[in-house]
């Protein structure tokens, strides 16, 4: 608003209107309730949490200043390190899977097969479901006495792992609920990536006698580029912010094993009360996740301006 | 460009595609021999992408029918033999899932109507208003999309604590109650409409509001329902928010109840929590199956540009 008015005093003064004041004053009502909200509840807490992270406090007593004392703590203390792999492990894995098989799906319903519309809704259903009531789902599945993959397990003629007690099989066990929840959404970005490679592309390779394999690899490939990217950035994204499932099925244990960055913002601040802790991880978790819109904004542009 | 194609007075209707062999060409398998052995391989594999992402989902219904004998049974029935509803009952008691209901329906009913408020107002303020620096202050409006609510939730928790506002209706609601993608959406969707019947509206005396009630609405009418599906969706199924900021059992939304309904069942008894998850997850499934195609217009709207 300052800025507004110092540029209006500023440029040489003109008649305006009472038609066109009364424009202003219809767009600042339908404007300022929306940038109002978002001054208070999203760039405020942005500079208010930084300031947090400065000082110890815990929701009710005063607050205390004590610089850069909760940087310090975290990055040389070992449970920070065992966080921020997890988020990696996690975010990684989830991204790698959701891209992979994601596109192997959206290749498959590419192609005239009967029922592939049904087939595109059932896969996409998940992304829209409560990651917590899915969650628990899974948590049944995942029971290693009377659960779905036992079952497949003594099939194969041993025993399931005890999924959510142990570390290793736990950050798995997250992986697959959240890469299960979300491959819908992958899929549904790469068929349209998919339909908007220009027909006559794969037409002219065929009159060229390119094979299968070098169909995808010099037509599809190339042209699923961009889908490809903003998939990995919000895939990425998604990734940081997931939440709910692991709130629900392991509530970041056993010990660490599933604390994410995320997570361990909740825990510091809203069960161990550590304010300025928990505020440090949403520092480093909003500089990791504005790096890459950062990134994708850039490349947009990039493509926007050489097409 | 987009202009000159939508501002033509009759509307076009595209001719229905002939659905069956003309998409051929597209095939992986065109040119290839042996195309029978290629189609089996994509059925085996629709069918193993369907058991993969159904089987969870069955899995759930299936079981939310079982006694609880029947559950603790192995190895495990494909099949409820013999149905019952009784984990339903139990379920709608062991917790106040009419508490969560009303909770959930009225913080979405609130936040996907603010939402879809702020963002078709300033979307036409933001296309068919004066103002000066307009295209500053929609920069100032976008950048929150770079700043997701996950990562605010310690201040807002101080400055709803400070209104006084935990446990309550508006403590949740506000702050997730301004919209950025959906003005950036409709700010697009807008400015395909064609110019020439919101001019005919000026000439006929139209104000702005009446433009945008009688003329933009209806024309951006599929842009809005995709978003409001998206954002009822999104807010339905919100969890860390709601976990913050409500501490009393008659606050929680259903996403956070479903937790509780596990937790306070001590051992659990699987078949109750199912129900409890169908309780969650029906709605949104329903309206995905009537809208479906809303839905996914409006989360690839923003990767595909046209």
């Amino acid at each position: 608003m300052a800025v507004l008015r110092t540029q209006q005093s500023s440029s040489p003064r003109r008649a305006v209107s009472p038609a066109e004041r009364q424009e202003w004053l219809l767009f600042l009502l339908l404007v300022v309730p929306n940038l109002l909200l978002f001054t208070i509840f999203t760039y405020w807490p942005l500079l208010y949490n930084g300031y947090l992270s400065f000082v110890r406090w815990d929701f009710l007593g005063p607050k205390i200043w004590v610089g850069f004392d909760n940087y310090r703590y975290l990055f040389t203390s070992s449970t920070f390190g065992t966080i921020l792999w997890n988020t990696v492990l996690f975010t990684a894995a989830s991204v790698a899977l959701l891209l992979g098989l994601g596109l192997a799906i959206a290749m498959l319903l590419n192609q005239p097969l009967r029922g592939r519309n049904s087939v595109r809704a059932i896969v996409f259903s998940p992304v829209m479901l409560s990651g917590a009531a899915i969650g628990i789902v899974w948590m049944y599945i995942f029971d290693p006495r009377y659960g779905l993959l036992d079952f497949f397990f003594r099939a194969l003629g041993t025993k399931s792992p005890n999924w959510l007690l142990e570390p290793a099989w736990a950050m798995a066990a997250v992986i697959i609920v959240h890469v299960w929840k979300n491959i819908g959404y992958a899929v549904v970005i790469y068929l349209a990536g998919l339909q908007a490679i220009p027909r006559q592309l794969y037409e002219a390779a065929l009159v060229d006698g390119a094979n299968a394999y070098a169909r995808f690899r010099y037509v599809t490939l190339p042209g699923l580029s961009p889908v490809l990217f903003f998939l990995m950035v919000t895939t990425v994204l998604a990734g940081f912010q997931s939440f709910d499932i692991i709130h629900v099925m392991t509530e970041g244990g056993p010990v660490h094993a599933t604390t994410t960055l995320i997570f361990y913002m909740y825990e510091e601040g809203f069960n161990a009360t550590n304010v300025g802790r928990a505020a440090v991880a949403a520092v480093v978790l909003f500089a990791a996740m504005l790096l890459f819109t950062l990134v994708q904004m850039r490349y947009n542009e990039r493509n926007v301006n050489y097409q | 460009m987009a202009q000159a194609e939508v501002s033509q007075p009759v509307r076009v209707t595209t001719p229905a595609l002939p659905t069956t062999i003309s998409t051929e060409h597209g095939a992986i398998w065109a040119g290839q021999r042996n195309v029978w052995l290629w189609r089996l391989a994509g059925y085996l594999g629709m069918m193993l992408s369907l058991l993969l992402i159904g089987l969870p989902v069955y899995w759930m219904i299936s079981n939310a029918f079982k006694l609880s004998q029947e559950i603790y049974h192995l190895p495990p029935t494909l099949y409820p033999h013999s149905p019952t509803l009784q984990n339903f009952v139990n379920a709608w008691h062991a917790v106040p899932f009419d508490r969560y209901y009303v909770n959930t329906i009225i913080t979405t009913f609130f936040g996907s109507g603010f939402e879809v408020l702020f963002g078709v107002t300033s979307a036409y303020a933001f296309v068919f208003l004066r103002f000066p620096k307009r295209e500053w202050l929609f920069l100032i409006l976008l950048a929150a999309l770079m700043v997701p609510g996950q990562i605010t939730i310690l201040p807002n928790y101080v400055t709803i604590g400070l209104l006084g506002w935990i446990n309550t209706y508006q403590g949740i609601v506000l702050p997730g109650a301004s919209v950025a993608y959906g003005t950036f959406l409709l700010r697009q969707y807008y400015k395909t409409l064609p110019i020439d019947i919101l001019d005919a509206a000026k000439v006929d005396g139209a104000g702005h509001l009446r433009t945008l009630v009688a003329i933009v609405l209806p024309l951006a009418k599929p842009a809005i329902v995709s978003f409001g599906l998206l954002s009822i969706v999104a807010k339905w199924n919100d969890y860390l928010w709601p976990l913050v900021i409500t501490t009393t059992k008659d606050m929680r939304v259903l996403p956070i109840g479903i937790r509780w309904l596990m937790v306070e069942e001590g051992t659990i008894e699987w078949g109750n929590v199912m129900a409890g998850a169908i309780f969650v997850v029906i709605p949104v499934l329903l309206v995905f199956l009537y809208a479906q195609r809303y839905i996914v217009d409006g989360i690839t709207a923003g990767a595909v540009k046209g």
